[in-house]
């Protein structure tokens, strides 16, 4: 009901002509920055590697994409679900 | 010397050769002197939307090899007298012209027309390498949808890189109801993603089909909302300042009052 009271007002984020947009911004992003996917999943295992030497990180739900901020400055985001903090790593008994 | 435009927008299909044939009739019918120019040899069809196509007999092939002259070549219109077509070659392919025949080619139409609108085929090869070559400005034509604006955005890039810089915008079959219920994207979304500058939005239109099947530009009808649009783009494109459609006041009922000429 609520999604029909937002289409009729046109306000809805999640409607189509948005996800249009939003979809379009991100595929944007990577056209124009000319990065490949093999680009991104090479930094995407170095990234596991790293961080793997401080906590135990989900690898598979693990996100590495390109976004971009309203002054299109291009960013690069991580989504690393953690499941466990290493013990014993130098400076994390602080 | 006249201006050359070449209309282009990656994508197929998004109204490239009617944005043309409708450009051209336009500004023939404001009394200037326009050559439109097919560049998608292999698979030409500016002459069938402006209704020239029984007329041909030379092609843009036979001009740049030398087989005939440039004025044997160039069809006149039936219905404006200072709006010519060159037509592309159907039987070659996109190879048989090179980027310095097009360069020459446009210096030549230069000297004869006050514009020169190159139809750009689709894609990002040789053919639109041509097709741009000897362009001073462009326009760009995509429809609200990701596929056409991404390529559009293409486009751009590849336009700017050739140092064809400023590309008009022109956003096609816009459909106002689908953008109120935000089921389509906005003029603004697009802009907002382009960064370019507008000039031009057209109404998805049935007469465009209707028109388009009798070979008349859709321009000419003083009736329909695309036509006016269009004559709006020519307006802007030489230069005067004119309001875009208020395309939401455009519903049933005042399109109705419109068409009995009251407001």
């Amino acid at each position: 009901m609520l999604d029909f009271i937002n289409k009729i007002f046109g306000k809805d984020a999640g409607s189509s002509g948005n996800v249009a947009k939003e979809r379009l911004r991100l595929v944007l992003v990577h056209d124009r920055s000319s990065v490949s996917p093999e680009f991104l999943q090479v930094l995407k295992n170095d990234l596991i590697e790293v961080i793997s030497k401080y906590m135990e990180i989900d690898e598979h739900t693990l996100e590495v994409n390109l976004d971009s901020n309203n002054e299109n400055q291009v960013a690069l985001v991580a989504n690393i679900p953690v499941k466990k903090m290493k013990r014993g790593v130098k400076g994390a008994a602080q | 010397m006249g201006e050359v435009i070449v209309v282009t927008s990656g994508k197929g299909g998004v109204g490239k050769t009617t944005t043309t044939a409708n450009i051209g009739a336009g500004l023939a019918g404001r009394g200037h002197k326009v050559c439109l120019v097919d560049a998608d040899i292999g698979l030409r069809n500016l002459d069938v939307v402006l209704g020239l196509e029984n007329r041909i007999v030379y092609d843009i092939t036979d001009v740049t090899v030398e087989n005939c002259r440039l004025k044997q070549a160039l069809i006149k219109d039936k219905r404006f007298d200072q709006l010519f077509l060159l037509p592309a070659a159907q039987t070659k392919d996109k190879t048989s012209v090179n980027p310095e025949e097009m360069q020459k080619l446009c210096l030549d139409l230069q000297e004869e027309f006050e514009f020169v609108i190159i139809d750009c085929p689709a894609g990002i090869e040789q053919g639109f390498r041509n097709a741009i070559a000897g362009a001073e400005r462009s326009i760009v034509v995509t429809t609200p949808e990701v596929s056409a604006v991404r390529d559009a955005d293409r486009i751009i890039g590849l336009l700017e890189a050739a140092e064809l810089r400023d590309p008009m915008l022109i956003v096609n079959r816009l459909r106002p109801k689908m953008v109120r219920a935000g089921d389509m994207m906005s003029i603004d979304d697009i802009i907002d993603i382009l960064a370019v500058d507008l000039i031009g939005v057209i109404p998805e239109d049935e007469m465009i089909v209707v028109t388009t099947n009798k070979g008349e530009p859709v321009v000419m009808d003083n009736a329909s909302l695309s036509g006016h649009a269009f004559r709006n783009v020519v307006s802007r494109l030489k230069g005067e300042e004119v309001a875009f459609l208020d395309l939401d006041e455009q519903g049933f009922f005042s399109r109705l009052w419109k068409v009995f000429g009251k407001k």
